[in-house]
């Protein structure tokens, strides 16, 4: 059975079909990549599948449920789990406590306090975590709160632009990360436009435009599409 | 009895100000001053140092909606009147033998506790936010202001407790607790000011339990963002509601003791001025700790009562200026300002003997 289903779904923002007929599929455990142009309509199937937008038409199902109803809470608590674009750390709190927050309604007391410091150690953010999440890094700030995603052990990860600002470095470490978390089963939904990564991580990948599904495929595949090129891959090789 | 430990344990955290032997001796101190300050002082100084205790209750509500959960609300003094003029109303009606004056604050409370849950979740369900919830609630209380001022007339009455337009309701017993021979009337004395004192420390005491709790850490998240919150699977409209009621519930409870105190309540305590003064005490104490928004509140309080005593009619205008030179000098308050400010000249000094 398919983890996530996104059957047909229509969104329009006034006269423009920002999400058209979109179709798709993910199997449980994989590592899917979406890609395309800016204004493809990437981070609108996002807001769609976690709640946030309602879509004029289509449907959603996760984990063999109709979710398309569902308020944001309650699909993230079916085992959605989100990183957003712009880091959303809870900047005024400490990195310590942005974890707890992500952690507590699965732990208490002692186990929550061991968690804690095993999120902080795989996150390697151990020495700051008495730190203002504010004054953290642009890097650590993705960390923490990629952290905070995977505090949920989400059935499903969505990661929109994981990598965005990254050094090459800190793109690679988090390439690794996302793949030492699908190793442990999660199923993860990236948007990134950083093809390294895609390349690094990605099993199968899905090219959106102008808010249609317009190819999917192996990232080889993918890459040997010349109509893809001329959309997307060109302008990033240019 | 470990449910009472780890209770106990959320007296201290990372929402609240002050740890470890230091701050609780030092707590323990004051209380010490307060128990004994009846014992030192005249009967007129203490009758007004409860009414300093009886608006803390109402910067507490205020430092929790606003302070800690980020939605500024101009209506506490809604829940305010209507808890005032719910007591009023009860106990005029029915007296205050066997102890029905506390059943009466009880329940006063409970009204304003559920006008705030009917409000506050058509406010928080239909998604209104950040300034537009300060205009929802000020309108509002404007309008029970403006409601209980044209109720002059003798038509308007709850049994036999007159409203009494803008002059207001009076002359409702004070807290009576029941005794053997002859009731304990707790007139604006030293029996009230230990029962309120007492309120104080438990309510205090409560709510740092409560914002050390993982409702509290919710709480907090909310206020820095939102959406994160939700898409962590907290159901937020739920928190914020809870929040507002619990909220309006010592707001109400501000109402009850002032009406207690003084044994009357007028319109005018839901008006623009009495809604805007809890904003600059908590402003200018800190509003984001509840420390020092009991501080910042008793300091400013007993500040504009000396200024408008002393001969000033300016004080309303000095209040202004004070919630102006706050915003502007120390955002987060002008006691934690402070507080920081010795902090960091601490450190600096013990860097340079180092």
């Amino acid at each position: 059975m398919a983890l996530l289903e996104c059957r047909a779904l229509n969104k329009h923002f006034g006269g423009l079909h920002v999400t058209n007929a979109v179709d798709l599929t993910l199997q449980p455990g994989e590592i899917h990549c979406l890609i395309g142009p800016n204004g493809a309509g990437k981070s609108t199937l996002f807001r769609l599948i976690l709640g946030e937008h309602q879509p004029g038409s289509g449907e959603i199902y996760f984990a063999g449920e109709n979710i398309t109803s569902l308020k944001s809470f309650a699909r993230i608590r079916r085992g959605l789990s989100v990183k957003f674009q712009v880091p959303g750390v809870f900047k005024g709190l400490s990195v310590r406590q942005n974890l707890e927050i992500a952690l507590q309604s699965h732990h208490h007391g002692a186990a929550l306090a061991q968690e804690i410091v095993g999120l902080l150690d795989f996150l390697g953010l151990s020495a700051e975590q008495a730190q203002t999440a504010g004054n953290l890094s642009h890097g650590q700030k993705q960390w923490l709160e990629i952290g905070m995603a995977i505090a949920l052990k989400p059935l499903l990860l969505l990661l929109d632009e994981p990598t965005a600002g990254m050094s090459p470095e800190e793109t690679h470490m988090t390439g690794e990360m996302v793949r030492r978390l699908n190793a442990e089963g999660m199923t993860v939904l990236a948007i990134e436009h950083d093809m390294a990564f895609v390349r690094q991580v990605a099993q199968r990948v899905t090219v959106l435009h102008l808010g249609q599904v317009f190819a999917q495929g192996s990232i080889d595949e993918i890459v040997a599409d010349e109509r893809v090129a001329a959309i997307y891959l060109g302008q990033a090789h240019a | 009895m470990s449910a009472v430990v780890s209770l106990l344990r959320r007296l201290e955290g990372p929402q609240t100000l002050g740890r470890g032997r230091g701050f609780w001796s030092l707590f323990a101190l004051v209380l010490l001053g307060a128990v004994a300050f009846p014992l030192l002082t005249d009967g007129y100084t203490v009758g007004n140092t409860v009414y300093f205790f009886v608006w803390v209750f109402i910067a507490l509500s205020l430092s929790l909606i606003w302070g800690y959960g980020g939605s500024l609300s101009f209506g506490q003094t809604a829940f305010f009147g209507i808890a005032g003029y719910g007591y009023g109303v009860l106990t005029i009606n029915f007296g205050a033998d066997y102890g029905f004056t506390w059943i009466a604050l009880l329940i006063a409370v409970g009204i304003a506790a559920l006008f705030a849950l009917l409000l506050g979740y058509f406010m928080f369900f239909g998604r209104i936010a950040g300034v537009f919830l300060g205009i929802v609630t000020l309108a509002v209380t404007l309008m029970l202001e403006r409601f209980m001022a044209q109720t002059a007339g003798p038509e308007w009455h709850i049994g036999s407790a007159r409203l009494n337009g803008f002059n207001g309701m009076s002359a409702m017993p004070p807290l009576t607790i029941p005794w053997f021979d002859e009731p304990i009337v707790l007139f604006a004395d030293v029996g009230l000011y230990y029962i309120v004192l007492a309120m104080l420390v438990i309510v205090y005491l409560a709510l740092r339990i409560l914002m050390n709790s993982s409702f509290g850490n919710v709480i907090v998240a909310i206020r820095e963002n939102p959406e994160r919150a939700e898409m962590l699977g907290y159901d937020i409209r739920k928190y914020q509601l809870i929040t507002f009621v619990i909220g309006a519930a010592l707001a109400g409870l501000s109402g009850v003791l002032y009406t207690v105190w003084g044994q009357y309540i007028t319109p005018s305590s839901m008006g623009m001025t009495a809604a805007a003064l809890p904003l600059i005490w908590v402003a200018v104490g800190g509003r984001s700790d509840l420390t020092t928004t009991v501080i910042g509140t008793l300091v400013v309080l007993s500040g504009f009562q000396a200024l408008t005593i002393y001969g000033s009619q300016y004080a309303l205008v000095f209040m202004g200026v004070l919630l102006v030179l706050t915003v502007l000098i120390a955002p987060n308050g002008l006691v934690l300002g402070i507080i920081n400010w010795v902090t960091r000249l601490v450190s600096r000094r013990k860097q340079e003997t180092a």
